[in-house]
């Protein structure tokens, strides 16, 4: 009887108590974004993977060698590495990039290729308006006409390529 | 004053200086069915909107916000959506007690919704056993629900309409003690008379016995909707929708109107037994005269519906912050603890009325 009186009471309690937190809840600001009126402020996380984009710099510029790495760990074949063969003034022939092909319709977005890239070459921005009126607009090549690969001293490229993939993810 | 009586009284010196006798009373008898039909589809429509936005706000969500400012003309939209779409005939069932069900559910919401007062003058049945009618008419809904699961010829509904059976038989006792505990508090079973004897104080302070009794009520008024953490006859997760799967289009948002106006109907039978239906709040003594005047100033139809809808607030707040119970933990509720509660709580109520 006892014990049942206690039941009794400590049941209201947590029940009471349960009331008491869905109760904060309710005068809690809201976290619905309300899209297309606030397109301008809405909120994104930066680690958001909306679009894959090259990182380039100020002078048209990307980190790519073309290794291909990248189009081999991607699970879905949304990446296709087209290189072509150039000779260099001093007379060298060396494989640089033509085309990078992304298809963002068949990307399921896990970031294998990002962490594969030992260049980090690749990173995401928080663009997610991908809506297109015709699958092959979602085919995209990252790579702008007329960029071209940094130049680098063989002395200082070789430590630079050394950090090991898959420890610095998605990094802008 | 905003008191509608003005106003019916005036329909009604209108209408029998122009027509005999019979007449006046038809055109009052169909006008008044009338108001109370379009008032009853305005507050599902209201409860509507407060219930997604209320369950909004308590997920931090925002609600429907589209359709009309703030989302004000959802209930319209869906209310159209509803009556457009098709009512799909089953093969296999029982197409006579299929439909029976649906009316006998409606009706019975219907006239328990009837038997409400809305104000001073808003009143719509108002017989000398008031409170034996209620608990009465609001068990019809009870056999339309085991008629609507039993007739579908479908497993799930079955079930359903099973532990609705269950659920409603059970706490109709506990809700019925409860209303009987402040019949015994007031002395009479007539509605008006309960809400005359309130107009110093509500009974919810006129007898310490009469808290339990509401929270009582109101459990097991809340478990008679089938909904918050009682919604075991529909348990979305295990049986989809319970006894209202086969209806379609606007059978089913019968259903669904009619769970929406029961909670009201809840809600406003408690607030006239325990909160003094349309009385304004008052204090009894020398000094608060100027505040009782304040109050009566307030129209009294606006005493009833703030009162209600807090009480709806309640439900819904309720409803939004505990999980589902088992049956058996539901049956473990009614029989191991609120009907001994309630039985109690009725003698010594009893034993108050007596000695105090
Ligand atoms: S993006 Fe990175 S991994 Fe892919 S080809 Fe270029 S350098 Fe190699
Ligand atoms: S995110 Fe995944 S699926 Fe998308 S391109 Fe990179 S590796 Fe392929």
């Amino acid at each position: 009887m006892i014990k049942y009186i206690k039941d009794l009471f400590s049941g209201i309690y947590a029940l009471l108590q349960g009331m008491y937190i869905t109760n904060l809840n309710f005068w809690r600001p809201k976290v619905t974004e309300q899209y297309p009126e606030d397109r301008q402020t809405a909120r994104q996380f930066e680690r958001f993977r909306g679009e894959l984009v090259f990182d380039m710099n100020d002078q048209n510029e990307h980190k790519c060698i073309a290794c291909g790495l990248c189009a081999r760990n991607c699970p879905n074949q949304s990446l296709e590495v087209i290189t072509k063969s150039i000779t260099t003034e001093d007379g060298k022939t060396k494989k640089v990039l033509d085309k990078f092909l992304y298809d963002l319709g068949s990307c399921t977005f896990c970031s294998l290729c990002t962490q594969s890239c030992a260049q980090k070459a690749i990173k995401w921005t928080n663009n997610f308006e991908h809506a297109v009126f015709n699958r092959s607009a979602l085919v995209k090549q990252l790579n702008p006409e007329g960029s071209k690969a940094i130049e680098r001293k063989p002395t200082v490229a070789a430590p630079k390529a050394a950090p090991a993939a898959g420890q610095n993810e998605n990094q802008q | 004053m905003l008191e509608v009586g003005g106003i019916l009284s005036w329909i009604h010196e209108a209408l029998s200086s122009s027509c005999p006798e019979w007449l006046t009373l038809l055109i009052e008898y169909v006008l008044i069915g009338v108001g109370f039909l379009a008032l009853y589809a305005l507050i599902a429509l209201i409860l509507i909107l407060l219930e997604r936005k209320v369950c909004a706000y308590y997920q931090c969500r925002l609600g429907p916000m589209r359709a009309g400012f703030w989302g004000l003309l959802q209930p319209f939209a869906d209310m159209i959506k509803i009556l457009m779409k098709e009512i799909i005939p089953l093969l296999k069932n029982d197409k006579f007690l299929f439909f029976t069900a649906l009316f006998l559910v409606i009706i019975g919401s219907l006239c328990t919704f009837g038997a409400l007062q809305f104000s001073k003058d808003l009143i719509g049945i108002d017989f000398n056993v008031g409170v034996f009618y209620v608990l009465a008419i609001s068990s019809l809904g009870v056999l339309g629900i085991l008629l609507a699961g039993w007739s579908s010829n479908n497993k799930y509904t079955m079930i359903g309409a099973m532990r609705a059976g269950a659920q409603l038989v059970s706490y109709e006792l506990s809700s019925g003690l409860s209303l009987l505990t402040i019949v015994i508090l007031g002395g009479t079973m007539q509605l008006s008379g309960l809400i005359e004897a309130q107009s110093e104080t509500w009974f919810l302070f006129q007898s310490p016995f009469t808290w339990i009794a509401m929270i009582i009520y109101l459990i097991a008024g809340h478990a008679e909707t089938n909904r918050g953490p009682f919604d075991l006859p529909e348990a979305e997760s295990e049986l989809t929708a319970g006894y209202h799967i086969e209806y379609s289009g606007i059978t089913f948002g019968l259903f669904y109107v009619g769970e929406y106006v029961n909670m009201f109907t809840i809600a406003g039978i408690g607030t006239m037994v325990f909160l003094g239906g349309w009385q304004p709040f008052h204090i009894n003594a020398e000094w608060a005269a100027g505040f009782n005047g304040v109050m009566d100033m307030i129209p009294t139809w606006l005493w009833f519906f703030a009162k209600a809808f807090g009480l709806v607030m309640l439900s819904l707040w309720v409803r939004w912050s505990f999980p589902r119970l088992r049956i058996d933990q539901l049956l473990h509720l009614e029989w191991k603890i609120l009907m001994p509660i309630s039985l109690l709580n009725m003698l010594l109520m009893a034993l108050w009325v007596a000695y105090f």
